[in-house]
């Protein structure tokens, strides 16, 4: 039966590894993730799972112990933000490149600097290209349902790759809401236990974990990665699909919100979509036919679903939450932009870049995209939504 | 949406009111409401002004963003009204609640001219008449219950009692003192009587 919630989205992820309850868990605290490691600390102490907790003195050393842990045969995780995250770059990509299927509980966090505690995703979309699988939360439910799911992705045979289950920092980390849970037994079932094909600590079979790879071999495992990245796409898909057997709620790589009939659409990732609903709703009711196309999944990017899902739209809005000064879009929009240049696609796109730092993003916002979408014909590409100029 | 309350809290960092932004959420959660609370955080230190955010409705909640526009206020610090706006795109049909125990000539010029129902209540009495410490959270809490009805009083007291006994678990001894710290403030909170406007032009 389900369990009627109300969680802030750190409580509901540290709840869901009450569930799972992993092997191994060290962590060094960062805002806003903090609460995670220290909730699941709370519940170890009160005998409630049993997972190794390691408290360290850095996110060097919490992700090198994770890693250590699943290359030892453990199923794995820690939890982390912003400047936690780019002191573990090194072994962002170790874990992807030794095939390791660690899951890191990612609350989405500003980069310094200036200095910032507030939410955007220029963590997480840093590290886009380490090959971790990267999936994103519009609210608390989200987050809860992605983590359930983490390790039956990361650590099916055709994938085994590390997992990134990313939710907006404070925005939903510390805000309480409804959320429905899964029984403790329905979860343990549905996760089930992690059996390693390979791993340290199996005597019979000696391996050695991450050596040097000369240049002959060395693009032949990218090329692996990048394989597993491929094979991670239909592994989602299942994974979903059993999981709403279970809970009644589906999930893809996107979600469509009023697109099949929309001439706009705007295409973005987190909560901010959920404030665009609300303003989708709101234009509906006054006859524009517009719609949102909310990403879940940037990890391996859906271009060929995401194009087949925009092809009607006149006009498309790629709001970013993170910029790369590129100059030709934030990690979204040239993804997107590409993809959908791929496909033949010449609908009229535009960049936008929001939230950074935490800037509030509002119904008006929203609504202010749709409106240029539809009215203005020379829209200023790579504009700051609600920036003080 | 339509049917949402939307309420904004006014504090000082250590004063509560995140934990009675979320107290409220958890109350209206278990009456069977979509429930919002959550901070806004700025540089968290002791004493700075401080914002939380409740949204209370029958359907499921997808905004994300802070709140403009409330029904309610809650200053939970009357020091605030020198240093915020505190009613700031507050609706007129709405109320603002403001723990003090100045009157309408000292509360009114802090208002901008703002056209709806001013509440106060004197939260330092009830607090340390009924907890004999000053924790302005609970009170404030009630107030805002009673002022803007999201809840039924017997039904709020109820729920309040459950949630105090999880709280506090551990120190037992100081539910009674916070109920008593709700019921008193349902009764302590008063509509602001007007200055009259003579009095405004004799004051300017």
């Amino acid at each position: 039966m389900a369990i009627r919630e109300r969680l802030s989205g750190n409580e509901a992820v540290a709840y869901a590894i009450k569930q799972i309850n992993p092997d191994v868990m060290p962590a060094f605290p960062i805002t806003p993730s903090t609460e995670i490691p220290q909730y699941v600390a709370n519940y170890i102490a009160n005998g409630e799972m049993d997972t190794e907790f390691i408290p360290v003195e850095s996110e060097h050393s919490s992700m090198s112990a994770t890693l250590g842990a699943s290359a030892a045969g453990a199923r794995a995780l820690t939890a982390t933000s912003s400047c936690g995250m780019a002191l573990m770059w090194e072994e962002l990509y170790v874990a992807a490149s030794n095939r390791l299927p660690v899951a890191l509980a990612l609350v989405n966090r500003a980069l310094s600097g200036p200095i910032n505690i507030n939410c955007d995703h220029s963590d997480s979309m840093g590290a886009r290209d380490a090959g971790w699988i990267q999936i994103y939360a519009e609210n608390n439910q989200e987050a809860y349902d992605n983590f359930v799911q983490a390790y039956r992705i990361s650590e099916h045979k055709d994938v085994m790759l590390p997992i990134m289950i990313c939710q907006d920092g404070f925005i939903t980390s510390h805000a309480v809401q409804n959320i429905v849970l899964l029984e403790d037994e329905q979860v343990k079932e549905f996760v089930g236990e992690y059996e390693p094909e390979n791993y340290l600590l199996n005597a019979k079979q000696p391996m050695a974990v991450g050596p040097y790879a000369v240049s002959n071999y060395y693009m032949e495992t990218k090329r692996a990665q990048r394989q597993a990245m491929l094979n991670a796409k239909q592994v989602i898909l299942d994974v979903a699909a059993e999981f709403e057997k279970m809970s009644g709620r589906h999930y893809g790589f996107f979600e469509e919100y009023k697109t099949e009939d929309a001439d706009y659409i705007i295409v973005m990732i987190g909560s901010a979509a959920g404030t665009t609903k609300d303003a989708v709703d709101k234009l509906r009711a006054e006859g524009k036919k517009v719609g949102l196309l909310k990403l879940r999944v940037f990890r391996p990017f859906p271009a060929e679903e995401l194009c087949e899902a925009l092809k009607n739209a006149k006009a498309i809005a790629i709001l970013d939450r993170a910029e790369s000064f590129s100059g030709e879009g934030g990690p979204l929009g040239t993804e997107l932009t590409t993809a959908l240049y791929h496909a033949g696609n010449t609908a009229k796109v535009v960049n936008y870049f929001y939230g950074l730092g935490g800037r509030d993003f509002r119904v008006e916002h929203a609504e202010y995209v749709f409106d240029e979408l539809e009215n203005k014909d020379d829209i200023e590409q790579y504009q700051y939504i609600g920036l003080r100029e | 949406m339509g049917n949402t309350v939307e309420i904004r809290w006014h504090g000082r960092g250590g004063q509560g009111a995140k934990t009675a932004a979320l107290l409220l959420a958890d109350v209206c959660f278990k009456a069977g409401k979509h429930v919002q609370g959550f901070p806004e955080y700025g540089p968290e230190r002791m004493g700075a002004p401080i914002t939380a955010y409740n949204r209370i409705s029958e359907d499921e909640i997808r905004v994300h963003s802070n709140i403009y526009d409330p029904e309610y206020v809650v200053v939970v610090d009357e020091t605030l009204l020198e240093a915020v706006d505190v009613t700031d795109g507050l609706k007129e049909d709405g109320a603002i609640i403001i723990n003090t125990t100045r009157g309408a000539d000292e509360i009114i010029p802090h208002l901008k001219g703002y056209k709806g129902r001013v509440y106060t209540i004197d939260a330092h009495k009830v607090s340390m008449a009924t907890l004999g410490k000053y924790f302005p959270n609970s009170p404030m809490l009630a107030s805002v219950v009673a002022v803007s009805g999201v809840m039924d009083k017997y039904a709020f007291l109820r729920e309040m009692q459950t949630s105090y006994e999880h709280k506090f678990a551990k120190k037992p001894e100081v539910i009674e003192g916070n109920m008593n710290a709700l019921k008193m403030a349902f009764d302590e909170v008063k509509l602001l009587e007007e200055a009259s406007p003579s009095d405004n032009t004799e004051n300017e």
